[in-house]
């Protein structure tokens, strides 16, 4: 029996996966009805008692996540996507939504309904047009359709949707950040307490969730919690998409139920490029601590890579082998941080801005070893320190990298810079043809 | 430049979308760049009156996001992925290729106004290194050699099509109306899902 | 006990460990703030008691557990509110704590330029002081300092050094949230994040120089003591602002005799921390080339002579007495001096010929204040408190801004309803969702707790004050009179008005003149109903009055014809002001007087609160109005022994307050206007903050930032006459004109509004009137 479990990605490969037809071919939007059937509560219940967790990084329990609006408080409610998928490596949501943009709406609908909201957002990143169309079109398809606007179903349930596209800010994946960008503000992350549950958009009720972790929810009404908990690991239930890319041959997404490790998705994806090894990896994006070929083993859910010393994220497995400078590949994360730095917070702002100037003088081989120390004490001085999760994030390839390759930030110091050839490190160097 | 009674009824109904309006200032932004390519100073008056917020909220929100643009760009904007893993797999290669082909450097314009190039942050297609992004559209599994042509088709007006979108490469300030949330039409054309997107069902088609 | 705390009477209280010491706080308390009361000091910059909090600088992280469980990471200790069982370790008792401090302290500095020696706020600078206390010795920063292009100009006068700039996000969060202002933004981000405005529009708040003062490193400063000193130079003298009702609080900083600049003083009660523009850089009137040096006197050649003391003394007491005169005090007079002129007309005139109002102002408005006595009964308390505030004929604003501070406040905070009682929807008006009516008869949904403020331009709506009082004896709501100036609530206590004697004495009343004469030491006194302003000056034109007397009075401020009914007849003009005027240029004796900050007293607020203050310009050798009118009352034979202001308090003080009957409330019918038709309007307008008033003469980086003149008109208006914005407009009457750019705005079809008193709109002067007289109005 295959390893693998295709639900979100099952007829990916039709010509019309994406349209109404093509989704409702398959039983699309018959959850609704079911859910539509059940009172909102057993609706949460049932989220709540399957399992499913956080697909966007955090792995919060999505059902509790729910159950935290408060009910009959006579105010409004909000459902709001987190499409922003911009954490690096990570490259599931907007295949996703390219290939079947329903099964979020068909999900928004019940979470809606269940959460006793009348208004969703899909909060999508603006850089991807084409999956902007797409979702575009299925949300006026589904209008069209009576699946959304008033009285869906003739059920007595109302939900109006819409598509909120974003303008290039990596912390608008910070769900309170998201929250301000999409009231009209700098994407800057807020306060907490006090929690979107309480008061998110607006100052309402919100519930912010993944796309997947949304778009996992029709097959669950559907199937049944029996069916969802038969796949994964003891608190990490379900199946779930993880990104391979890099120096894999046959880079991509794979569905498969949590807990599978590196190994089995390698062995899948035909294994690291030939004729390389894997020198380490991401296990979701690069704001976890890498991995290296001593982790290939660990069971990717929430538990195992956190016990290994890193976190399961958003499970963007990016693969690096041997002709990598991961002095080189940390220097760019870090200039990415800077980039995405808001700027609201010293630690963050300031500090990502430093880091570049030091790992760009350490990848030139400027500076003593024990300006590696300096790092880290600088980097432990900003992780922990920042307003949000941004600058942690900026310190985990630092931090990690000089834990397993400590020895080759060394090398580009006695050896006056960088000891790699990038070409041998490209794509072309494989195909041979630049 | 005044906007056009037409143009205003447009940013109307952008404000209708919303609960409150305010939140209707990023797909304005994405509007004012479809009729003037960047964010003007006329774009930014206009958002601020309709919405009654000072200019200044609504200039504190515009130099936010990286993709609204305070000068014009090309016609055909390239975005060539340069974080970690695309710069590995090839990168950092074609950008300092491309650059040197059209004499530009990063966040500038040739003068044919045709083509700008800007180094981006991963844009979620990373089993498609290296990737490229012109006008916000998919460009995947690209090498150097790939993009010269690219930009040397867009500077002749015939730029070749996206991997993952539409038949036809939309111009700037098109893609940028579909950013302001108006349909163009053509979610129907493309493939559903590109091949690296496909591993996984295929693999478990073949039993695996 | 802070006052904020005083008006909760059953709050939660919480007691929570700091560094081993135990400290009780209410419920909400931010632990940042509960370890000041132990006289723990926890460094920070974006954290200030007024603002929302942001969290933003991280320097004040802490560690803290709550119940035997502890936060993994150190929290900001001014975003956290203290709990039951909370234990807090701060730098002192932290060494995680005190680590993090001094690395977000040297992320601080690695970007910060080391102008220290050329920084305005060097030397007063919490930045440069927090390094000391709370960071490394030495920066492990071996980079480039980010740079940027130095100064900017985000308006006339307040500048940017960007480079300085710690993106606290103190002065954006006061512009929005304190002065609903949002002109100035936080742009860009990360590392390239940067205060800004949009630039073409540059930052004009009224309160813009308080980003100045709570700006915690050099950032941002003002253009009008940008370089001029070090802190230390200065000698500092609390001190009260003589510019409105309002009654702020403030620091006077002088160097060498010279006021270098004031900065908002601290007053939970009134001014919080705040203050206007006006008050903080409106002050250099006193060093103005058109300062009097000494006293002069008229010679036979018509001109004005330098004379010494006891000659223009002379002159002026031969010229008043024994003869008819009255006194026109003005309205910034403090307490004190209104004290003096109203004792030396009654003593030394035998007259009740006194009036402090140099403006527009009416009988029904004497009869109101006499009506009302000296018990104000109404606080900004009740403002924050209240359930409606109703504003007749008052624009916060303009006229009094601190009132329109904590409008603002209470709006934001809690949705304060607020009715402005006029024909035009002012952009203060608009700040606070007011609702526009304008038909006093229309306003309804008041309470005991509501307060009706009524300001000085409802002497100018005949039977305003009557409908003002009425409807809070109908409602049981409050009524505060906000005067735009600040000696005139002072005034009315004095007495320094025809019907009044001090402490609130009817002059009618028998046994009031009989209090006053004992303590006075006079037989008696004067029991004529005194002329008003108005009549004063008639009098005077028409030889009725033999001799005025003449405060800090512009006679344009009242009417067109003042100056000439003064020039065109024989009478003898003393004139007491600090610079030359159109009253000095014709008067027979002038005398030099101090200003605020070259004396001490005190100014009642609109509250009645008294706002003392100290000579700030210690070696200032001018004296003050009441000096001089008791050297003067000698003079003429009839002393009114007033030899120092604390002389005059006292004596004021131990008068009291009146406690027999009050004067009857106004009863006046309301005018009926004839409504305008075709390019006919009725004319309104005020006076804005910053205007062409005497006391902002001298600063023009104050002047840069006032709105300019334009027509205010309605859309339908507008489009009648086919106007669009900026379009030029032209608003006449029989005596002149105005001509300025059209706004449309929201203003009734039959009124058209333009400023009272700005470059190109002064009404007075050009139209005749000032308000609710039918003008024409037309393209120009």
């Amino acid at each position: 029996m295959s390893k693998l479990s295709p639900v979100l990605s099952a007829h990916w490969d039709e010509a019309d996966s994406f349209t109404l037809e093509g989704y409702k071919r398959h039983g699309g939007y018959n959850a609704v009805s079911k859910a539509l059937a059940m009172t909102p509560d057993e609706v949460i219940a049932l989220v709540k008692d399957s399992g499913l967790r956080g697909r966007g990084g955090a792995g919060f329990p999505t059902g509790m996540k729910w159950s935290f609006i408060p009910q009959g408080d006579n105010k409004a409610h909000y459902l709001v996507v987190n499409a922003d998928e911009s954490e690096p490596g990570t490259c599931k949501d907007m295949p996703l939504l390219m290939a079947n943009p329903h099964v979020l709406i068909e999900g928004m609908i019940i979470a809606s309904y269940a959460i006793r909201a009348n208004y969703a957002f899909i909060y999508i990143r603006g850089e991807v047009v084409h999956v902007v169309r797409r979702v575009q079109q299925a949300i006026a398809d589904a209008y069209a359709a009576g699946l959304l606007g008033k009285n869906i179903g003739g059920k007595g349930f109302d939900l109006e949707l819409v598509l909120h596209i974003g303008a290039g800010a990596y912390i608008c994946g910070e769900e309170t950040a998201l929250l301000d960008s999409l009231e009209g503000f700098r994407g800057q992350p807020r306060l907490r307490p006090p929690f979107p549950a309480i008061a998110g958009l607006y100052a309402l009720p919100t519930v912010v969730n993944n796309v997947e972790s949304i778009a996992s929810v029709p097959a669950i009404i559907e199937h049944g919690n029996e069916w969802f908990q038969a796949m994964g690991t003891e608190k990490s239930k379900g199946f779930t998409l993880y990104s391979l890319s890099g120096h894999v041959k046959n880079p991509g997404q794979i569905e498969a139920p949590l807990g599978i490790t590196l190994r089995e998705l390698l062995e899948l994806a035909g294994g690291v490029r030939s004729g390389h090894t894997l020198k380490f990896w991401t296990p979701g994006g690069s704001s976890t601590p890498l991995f290296t070929a001593e982790h290939l083993d660990v069971p990717l859910d929430y538990e195992g890579v956190a016990a290994a010393g890193s976190m399961l994220g958003t499970k963007a497995l990016q693969i690096f082998d041997e002709t990598t400078c991961v002095v080189r590949a940390v220097l760019r994360w870090t200039e990415f941080y800077k980039h995405e730095s808001c700027g609201k917070c010293t630690p963050c702002r300031e500090g990502t801005w430093w880091l570049v100037q030091i790992i760009r003088d350490l990848e030139a081989g400027k500076g003593t070893p024990a300006d590696l120390d300096k790092l880290i004490d600088i980097t432990n001085n900003i992780a922990g320190r920042s307003f949000c999760a941004l600058a942690d994030g900026a310190a985990s390839p630092i931090i990690s990298s000089i834990k397993y390759f400590r020895a080759e930030y060394e090398a580009h110091l006695t050896h006056g810079g960088c000891p790699f050839d990038p070409i041998a490190s490209t794509i072309f160097a494989t195909v041979g043809q630049p | 430049m005044s906007y056009s009674p037409e143009q205003i009824s447009i940013m109307d109904s952008i404000i209708a979308r919303y609960p409150r309006k305010r939140s209707a200032i990023m797909p304005l932004l994405h509007f004012v760049q479809s009729i003037s390519g960047f964010v003007t100073p006329e774009g930014i008056e206009k958002i601020a009156e309709l919405l009654e917020l000072s200019t200044a909220e609504v200039t504190a929100v515009s130099t936010f996001y990286t993709q609204y643009k305070p000068e014009p760009v090309g016609e055909y904007h390239v975005g060539i992925c340069t974080n970690t893993l695309c710069a590995v797999m090839g990168g950092d290669a074609i950008f300092d290729a491309v650059s040197e082909h059209l004499g530009i450097a990063n966040d500038e314009t040739t003068k044919d106004g045709k083509v700008s190039l800007e180094r981006i942050e991963c844009n979620a297609a990373c089993d498609y290194a290296p990737v490229v992004m012109v006008n916000w559209e998919f460009f995947d599994n690209q090498t150097i050699q790939s993009v010269k042509d690219l930009v040397d088709g867009a500077r002749t007006g015939n730029p070749p099509a996206p991997t993952r979108g539409p038949k036809t490469l939309r111009t700037w300030k098109e893609n940028s109306a579909v950013l302001a949330g108006l349909s163009d039409g053509l979610a129907g054309e493309g493939p559903s899902a590109g091949h690296a997107s496909l591993l996984g069902l295929n693999l478990s088609k073949e039993g695996k | 006990m802070t006052p904020e705390n005083a008006v909760m009477t059953d709050v939660e209280m919480v007691t929570v460990v700091i560094d081993g010491f135990d400290v009780t706080v209410p419920k909400g308390t931010l632990v940042i703030r509960a370890a000041e009361k132990l006289g723990i000091q926890i460094p920070r910059f974006c954290d200030h008691p007024l603002l929302s909090p942001a969290g933003a600088c991280r320097q004040c992280l802490v560690d803290i557990e709550i119940n035997g469980r502890a936060f993994p990471k150190p929290q900001a200790s001014c975003t956290i509110p203290v709990e039951n069982g909370m234990i807090v370790k701060t730098q002192l008792t932290s060494e995680v704590a005190d680590k993090a401090q001094k690395g977000i302290m040297e992320l601080l500095l690695i970007n910060h330029p080391l102008d220290c020696p050329v920084c305005d706020k060097g030397g007063e600078c919490p930045l440069q002081n927090q390094a000391m206390s709370n960071g490394r010795s030495e920066s492990r920063y071996e980079g480039v300092k980010r740079t940027f292009e130095k100064p900017v100009s985000i308006s006339s006068q307040v500048l940017l050094d960007r480079e300085r700039c710690v993106l606290c996000a103190r002065c954006t969060r006061f512009s929005e949230e304190i002065a609903g202002d949002p002109f100035i933004t936080l742009n860009e981000r990360g590392a390239l994040q940067q205060v800004g405005i949009y630039e073409k529009d540059p930052f004009l708040s009224y309160f813009s120089g308080n980003t100045v003062q709570i700006c915690p490193v050099g950032a941002l400063t003002g253009a009008s003591y940008r370089f001029r000193s070090r802190p230390f130079d200065l000698v500092s003298t609390p001190s009260a602002c003589e510019h409105c009702a309002s009654g702020c609080s403030m620091r006077t900083d002088v160097r060498r005799g010279k006021t270098l600049r004031r900065l908002a003083g601290e007053d939970a009660e009134v001014n919080e921390e705040w203050n206007c523009d006006k008050g903080r850089w409106a002050f250099k009137y006193i060093s103005s080339k058109e300062r009097i040096a000494g006293p002069m006197v008229r010679g036979e050649d018509g001109e004005l002579h330098e004379a010494s003391w006891p000659q223009a003394l002379a002159r002026a007491a031969a010229g008043l007495k024994g003869k008819r005169a009255g006194v026109l005090v003005g309205g910034r007079s403090t307490v004190e001096d209104a004290y003096a002129y109203a004792k030396f007309a009654r003593v030394a005139l035998n007259t009740n010929d006194i009036d402090f109002r140099s403006r527009l102002h009416s009988d029904e408005e004497a009869v109101f204040l006499a009506s009302r006595g000296v018990n104000f009964n109404v606080s900004y308390r009740d403002l924050d408190k209240a359930d409606h505030v109703v504003l007749v004929d008052f624009e916060p604003e303009d006229e009094s801004p601190i009132v329109f501070l904590r409008l603002y406040k209470q709006v934001r905070k809690r949705g304060l309803k607020v009715t402005t009682l006029s024909p035009v929807l002012s952009r203060g008006s608009e700040k606070l969702g007011a609702a526009i009516v304008e038909d006093i008869a229309s306003i309804s949904g008041l309470s005991e707790k509501s307060v009706i403020v009524v300001g000085e331009r409802a002497a100018e709506v005949i039977g305003q004050f009557t409908s003002v009082v009425k409807l809070a004896q109908s409602t049981k709501a409050k009524v505060a009179w906000i005067p735009r100036r600040a000696g005139e609530v002072g005034a009315v206590v004095a007495g320094a008005i025809g019907n009044l004697l001090p402490g609130g004495r009817p002059v009618a009343d028998p046994a009031a003149r009989v209090d006053i004469a004992s303590v006075w030491g006079v037989e008696s006194l004067p029991a004529a109903h005194g002329k008003a302003t108005w009549e004063i000056l008639e009098a005077a034109g028409d030889g009725r009055l033999d001799a005025v007397v003449i405060g800090g009075v512009d006679p344009l401020d009242i009417s067109s014809e003042a100056l000439g009914q003064l020039l065109g007849a024989s009478t003898f003009v003393l004139s007491l002001e600090i610079s030359h005027s159109a009253i000095t240029a014709i008067a027979d004796v002038v005398l030099p007087v101090a200003a605020v900050s070259e004396k001490s007293g005190s100014f009642l607020n609109w509250e009645g609160r008294p706002r003392f203050f100290e000579k700030a310009i210690a070696d200032s050798l001018t004296r003050s109005d009441l000096r001089i009118l008791s050297m003067l009352a000698d003079e003429m034979g009839t002393p009114i022994n007033l030899p120092s202001s604390q002389a005059a308090a006292k004596e004021l003080q131990s008068i009291g307050e009146w406690d027999g009957a009050k004067a009857d409330a106004p009863s006046v019918s309301p005018a009926t206007l004839t409504a305008p038709s075709g390019d006919q309007a009725i004319l309104h307008s005020w006076r804005q903050l910053l205007d062409l008033g005497t006391l902002q003469n001298g600063e023009p980086n104050l002047a840069g930032t006032a709105r300019a003149a334009h027509v205010l008109i309605s859309a339908n208006r507008a489009k009648s006459l086919g106007l669009s914005n900026g379009d030029l407009v032209k608003v006449s009457t029989a005596r002149g004109s105005i001509t300025a750019p059209a706004q449309i705005g929201k203003i009734s079809d039959s009124a058209i509004w333009v400023p009272r008193n700005s470059i190109g709109s002064q009404c007075i002067a050009n139209l005749g009137a000032a308000s609710g007289l039918v003008v024409t109005v037309v393209k120009a």
